[in-house]
């Protein structure tokens, strides 16, 4: 048994059944971290301690011959966006370089509750702002498929840990497509719910009515288990629906004969990668071939998103980032006379420039003068967005389109031209601002071996239905 | 150009933000080009469109209510202590650059 290519349940029959114990299969991890992770960067803090302690609760419980939950002894990474009590969060931001929460996010304490080992801190763009991972404050994460290339971003540390065996699962979060677009570019599953399914209490913010948390995992089945484990109601975060959570992981097994998905042209336009394309389009045919009916839908205001996207996210990113004024929290600069100077000062040093451009962008926005030709018509548009996925989704059960235009680029390619960069959530920034659940599970390489994702939207609560359209293609491929 | 220098200067303000020299220059290059882009935005008549907040103000609310009455399910009691104690001094304390051991301290507010 290859300790490090477990799945969630094989890991916990494992651990329960005493094949392995949690503690051996966390050291195993440990030890491909150490071996690995310094070639690849995914980590930025690792909790070694808690983990151990986690994993010997898990032995007690599996020697005592008790039912383990279902993430029983699993090792998992957490997004370095989300609260550790006790365990440095840092954002990606310098900023932030020492903060050491004192209380857990909801989504990670729900994780533990359910069994899981947390072993670290996976590394991100700094406040999730980026699509490649090259905005940390700390070190780039490299795409473990190919190491010159980006893993993407933000959530590339939790993509590149999952798909280099260095934790079963992880958490990411998901702004414009920060979840599923570093899962198509690592070759995992990458899983956005719909807004409002999972808390994010002790989340850190970046666009309030935008952020999601959801997992990576090696299989749709995990992705399943673990949403399962983080949905509902809480009562910490108002912004969490109050909307029954299924059995994700018993809905998988239910036909999809006869569902209907939705092809829009506004997916396969002008950038999409002709190899992207192929793949994408043999991805529909297998689904056909599963007795899925494929009908055409039109999503005419797609070009609008992305212009949309960045009115909306930055301004509220601009009002999320206040916060950080060096009084309560980790950095402060140094030398400073004047409470003005303080702030500015402290901000100057512990923002990188992403980030100062996206306070800059969302502070122009809202300023006086321009609230309603930038701001004002960002959210008219969004509601035009909206709208055409409502439509659609009167016709189909789904819509199938590419996860991002290409595969994963070069380290250093895009990081000077912010708009290009941008243009990499094109195909994702849509369901962010409509809040419609979302899916990227892996449909073939490039000819240069480059993970290629298939991105499955649904309707709003409608996970179960994205999750089993996902499962019967990745159990075909 | 739509975005000057003294545009940035004026927005790097109110962002509590400094910025060197080289920063402003790049700033108002890259805010024009990115805005450049969002002008797209105009072709669209938005005259009759409602703006949209956020999404569940649409969703996972109940319907058959009006108002502030939909999103019933997340209002609470208004209790003294909230849903968790409130963080005790020293910790609420613990990740502050500089402190006097009950306050946050910070450099002079009022100079004379």
């Amino acid at each position: 048994m290859e300790l490090t290519q477990l799945t969630i349940d094989s890991a916990r029959s494992a651990v329960q059944e005493r094949k392995t114990t949690a503690l051996a299969l966390t050291e195993a991890y440990y030890a491909r971290i150490q071996k690995e992770d310094g070639q690849i960067g995914a980590f930025l803090t690792l909790c070694k301690e808690r983990a151990l302690e986690q994993a010997g609760r898990i032995d007690r419980m599996a020697a005592e011959g008790k039912p383990l939950s279902p993430l029983g002894g699993v090792p998992v990474g957490i997004k370095d966006v989300m609260s550790t009590r006790g365990v440095r969060t840092t954002a990606g931001s310098k900023i932030l370089g020492k903060y050491v929460p004192p209380y857990d996010c909801t989504a990670v304490a729900r994780m533990e509750a359910a069994g899981a080992v947390v072993l670290g801190k996976t590394n991100c763009d700094e406040f999730a702002m980026g699509s490649s991972n090259e905005n940390s404050a700390f070190h780039p994460v490299r795409n473990p498929r190919e190491l010159s290339r980006v893993p993407g971003g933000s959530s590339g540390g939790s993509a590149a840990a999952v798909a280099a065996d260095m934790a079963v699962a992880a958490l990411g979060s998901d702004t414009g497509g920060s979840i599923r677009q570093p899962a198509s570019f690592c070759g995992v599953v990458g899983l956005m719910p719909t807004y409002g399914r999972v808390s994010r209490y002790g989340l850190i913010a970046f666009a309030s009515s935008l952020d999601h948390i959801g997992p990576l995992a090696k299989t749709v089945k995990d992705a399943a288990i673990v949403l399962r484990t983080i949905a509902g109601r809480d009562p910490m975060d108002s912004t969490s629906a109050d909307v029954p959570v299924p059995d994700y992981v018993a809905e998988l097994e239910k036909p999809v004969r006869g569902l209907k998905l939705g092809v829009a042209k506004e997916y396969f336009g002008d950038g999409l990668d002709d190899e992207v394309r192929h793949a994408v389009e043999l991805a529909i045919d297998k689904l056909k071939g599963l007795g899925c009916q494929v009908v055409p839908v039109s999503l005419p205001h797609t070009a609008y998103a992305i212009p949309t996207y960045y009115l909306i996210a930055t301004a509220e990113a601009s009002s999320n980032l206040a916060r950080y004024d060096g009084v309560r929290y980790s950095y402060r600069a140094p030398g400073v006379k004047s409470l003005s100077e303080m702030y500015r000062c402290t901000r100057d040093e512990g923002f990188g420039a992403e980030v100062k451009r996206r306070i800059m962008l969302g502070t122009y926005a809202l300023s006086a003068g321009y609230y309603d030709a930038y701001y004002l018509k960002a959210q008219k548009v969004r509601t035009l967005l909206t709208r055409d996925f409502e439509e659609a989704f009167r016709k189909v059960d789904a819509i199938v389109t590419p996860t991002s235009p290409t595969a994963a680029f070069r380290l250093g390619e895009k990081s000077n031209d912010p708009l290009a960069m941008y243009l990499a959530d094109i195909y994702t920034v849509t369901a962010d601002l409509a809040g419609i659940p979302g899916i990227s599970i892996p449909c073939g390489e490039t000819k240069e071996k480059l993970p290629i994702g298939l991105q499955i939207l649904g309707k709003h609560f409608a996970e179960a239905t994205i999750l089993r359209v996902a499962h019967a293609y990745e159990q075909a491929a | 150009m739509k975005v000057t220098e003294k545009d940035v200067a004026y927005v790097a303000d109110l962002a509590n933000l400094e910025l060197s020299g080289e920063e402003r220059a790049g700033m108002v290059r890259d805010l024009n080009s990115i805005l450049g882009y969002i002008e797209r935005l105009n072709e669209l008549d938005t005259s009759k469109v409602e703006p949209m907040a956020e999404v569940s103000d649409r969703y996972g609310v109940d319907e058959s209510k009006q108002g502030s009455e939909r999103f019933a399910y997340a209002s609470r009691e208004d209790v003294p202590e909230g849903l968790r104690k409130s963080l005790p001094q020293e910790i609420a304390l613990e990740n502050a650059p500089d402190t006097d051991g009950m306050f946050f301290r910070v450099p002079k507010v009022i100079e004379r």
